[in-house]
């Protein structure tokens, strides 16, 4: 956070009546550190909300002495805050941030079913992540955790789950899932309509839980860069890049240029390969064909050339501790310059086509309205938020390299509907072509990579901004250089109750579009 | 409408002729018969996620681009389980999914394949057997083909799935 920002939340913190225990402003964003109190906990979320931040996440910690930590980061004009307190092991409870921040209120509830955290005033006291594979009162990233003794042999289906239920006449409720009816994740989603229209929508996730933080506890730092490239196979490229930049701040290792030009190629790659995705597949959930298949051929193209250069279709494996996997030589680049500009010449006519057409118009426009209030206390980011007016891109407001020399500048709209999701992707694949163009342009000569030494104890924060939006990761070290807590945040987590908020109102046939406009990861918030 | 028109025009058939492919195309001649023979000229498949991390959904989905047109060879992903000659099934099977993934498969009616798609649904992957997951599909249903890869290309899949039909009968009928 910028001393401004700083100083605006420890003023705030003080009328709040807290005061901190230390507050760390050395080191480079995001290394901002606030130490606070357990007591003072509601505080540094009152002082945030007064100060104007985004609340970007909040996880615990059980370290190897057993204490408990609680993390929250806070995001203030692009600057990052991490504020931590010790949790006394007896009882760790903490006062909930989500009566000032209902969009992190499922990722205490994660805190709690998977570290047995216990949130006062907090809103839900249902469970979140946790359905019937492990006993309530056994907690998978707790050190103690025994699993012969918390899994019942065969795990049953989670049907009492208690869900908020509407009471009325002519009110029916319609339960979907887990097993859906396209090749999609799985996920339960209850709607209480009246005929058509949703009047509430509840979505129950945490299907595709495989443990993904207790698998990564020991494992190397290319073990979890592997690991983190499977959070959610269609980010793997930001999300591998997060969790590599957060070891690599926690390992003072500096990568190469080339090596963060290449990432960010690969990442922009990603984009346009997923926006391209979405964008056929939101017409083809209003069956237009034609921009569906026009979408999925130019995608293809583009996959084709990722495995060609890069040997992974979906660039798998390629971010690496310390820089990345495969360098690049001057015919490949030709090749993807040549790519870009075709690319550029091919979306032209399509998207004419999409972004003024009276068919897609009359489904699209109106459909399925985020509220710029919702997306901004939700902490909506990415395209969704973009589309709903809020700016925020970490690529402008809180450069990381080489974003610090190629800032592109955010398409936004105000609308925040289906349409504007849709107008908001196409925008996004032009700019992304753009910077493709300068990153080779400007490509540094060096190494790919960097040799990466893990560090004896240590953690980081990676930030990284994905095609869905900001993804947070922390990760710590143990004193063997092994890992030791690994949490990526998908800004999934906060477009989920975006969804149950944007669909109130729309109509029951409408709700695979206005899902598919969000596209909400599930295996990235099930973890 | 003259957008539209003057597009697909310009751009026509993007179809993969199978026979550019020598063994592709050997073995759409076998799966052709074999769909004749066994399927009355047509396999239905019901895909279960039951942990992916959402790669492998990617590339199935890409089946159905208009460079793979898997429909052609009678190859169709259906909605209901109750109409599905086979699973196939992604991910390492979550322990949360385990219950819809058995519910699945006994709705689907007998003879019926099950295909385990991705290294995770092959041996569980990167992600094996955890107090979350029971690593690979053949640790709860009877596995009559694996199609490994992280995530199998749309082309390894086409080839696992035209291996499916040399198969004679499903391992649990």
């Amino acid at each position: 956070m910028s001393d401004a920002g700083l100083d605006r939340y420890l003023e705030a913190l003080r009328e709040c009546g807290a005061t901190p225990l230390a507050v760390d402003r050395g080191g480079s964003a995001p290394g901002r550190r606030i130490l606070l109190d357990a007591q003072d906990w509601a505080h540094a979320a009152a002082a945030a909300a007064a100060a104007g931040c985004r609340h970007a996440g909040i996880w615990g910690d059980e370290e190897e002495d057993g204490e408990l930590r609680l993390h929250a980061c806070f995001e203030l004009h692009g600057d990052h805050l991490l504020a931590t307190t010790q949790l006394p092991a007896a009882r760790p409870e903490a006062a909930s941030h989500a009566p000032w921040f209902p969009g992190v209120e499922r990722l205490e509830r994660h805190a709690r079913d998977l570290l047995g955290l216990s949130f006062f005033a907090h809103p839900d006291p249902r469970r979140w992540t946790r359905h019937q594979a492990w006993r309530a009162d056994c907690f998978p990233l707790r050190q103690a955790f025994a699993e012969a003794d918390c899994r019942p042999p065969r795990a049953r289906p989670d049907s009492q789950y208690p869900f908020a239920a509407i009471q009325g006449r002519e009110l029916c409720e319609i339960p979907v899932g887990p097993v859906h009816a396209g090749i999609i994740e799985p996920g339960h989603f209850r709607f209480q309509a009246v005929g058509e229209e949703i009047l509430r929508l509840e979505a129950r996730l945490g299907y595709t839980h495989k443990g993904v933080e207790r698998l990564a506890r020991g494992r190397d730092p290319a073990g979890l860069a592997r690991l983190a490239g499977r959070v959610s196979g269609d980010s793997t490229v930001a999300h591998a890049w997060a969790a590599c930049q957060a070891m690599e701040r926690a390992a003072g290792c500096t990568v190469p240029p080339r090596a963060l030009a290449l990432r960010a190629l690969l990442a922009e790659r990603e984009r346009i390969g997923a926006h391209l995705g979405d964008i056929g597949e939101i017409c083809n959930d209003v069956a237009f064909a034609f921009a569906h298949s026009q979408c999925a051929r130019l995608r293809e193209g583009w996959l084709r050339r990722n495995a060609e250069l890069f040997g992974h279709r979906l660039l798998m494996d390629l971010v690496v501790p310390g820089g990345v996997a495969r360098d690049l030589d001057a015919a490949a680049a030709a090749l993807l310059r040549a790519d870009q500009a075709a690319l550029r010449r091919a979306i032209a006519p399509v998207f004419a086509v999409i972004a003024d057409h009276p068919s897609l118009d009359d489904r699209l426009i109106g459909a399925g309205v985020l509220r710029t209030e919702d997306a901004r206390a939700l902490g909506c980011t990415g395209p969704v938020a973009r589309a709903s007016g809020l700016g925020f891109d970490l690529r402008r407001d809180s450069p990381y390299p080489p974003y610090d020399r190629h800032r592109p500048e955010p398409v936004v709209r105000s609308e925040g509907d289906v349409a504007a999701r849709v107008g908001v992707r196409m925008g996004e694949i032009a700019v992304a072509l753009d910077l493709l163009d300068d990153l080779l342009d400007a490509l540094p000569e060096g190494p790919a990579a960097a040799p990466f030494a893990p560090p004896a104890g240590g953690a980081g924060l990676g930030l990284v901004e994905g095609w869905r939006g900001e993804i947070l990761c922390f990760v710590r070290f143990d004193g063997a250089g092994r890992i030791a807590r690994f949490f990526p945040r998908d800004p999934s987590w906060f477009h989920w109750p975006a969804l149950e908020r944007l669909i109130a109102g729309n109509i029951v046939p409408d709700f695979p579009v206005c899902n598919k406009s969000v596209n909400g990861s599930y295996s990235g918030v099930d973890l | 409408m003259l957008r539209i028109l003057r597009q697909s025009l310009r751009i026509g058939a993007v179809t993969e002729a199978v026979e550019a492919d020598p063994e592709l195309a050997a073995l759409g001649e076998q799966l052709r018969r074999g769909l004749e023979s066994r399927f009355g000229r047509s396999l239905a498949i019901r895909q279960v996620d039951a942990g992916s991390c959402n790669g492998c959904e990617l590339e199935l989905r890409a089946l159905t681009n208009p460079y793979y047109d898997i429909e052609r060879f009678g190859v169709h992903f259906v909605a209901s389980p109750r109409h599905a000659d086979a699973l196939l099934v992604t991910g390492p099977v979550s322990r949360h999914m385990e219950a819809a993934l058995r519910a699945t498969w006994r709705a689907a009616p007998a003879p019926k394949w099950v295909i385990a798609a991705g290294s995770c649904a092959c041996d569980g992957g990167e992600f094996g057997v955890s107090y979350a997951s029971c690593g690979a599909v053949e640790n709860l249903l009877p596995v009559d083909l694996r199609i490994p890869g992280c995530p199998p290309s749309p082309l390894a899949l086409i080839r696992g799935l035209l291996q499916l039909l040399q198969s004679a009968r499903p391992a649990n009928p």
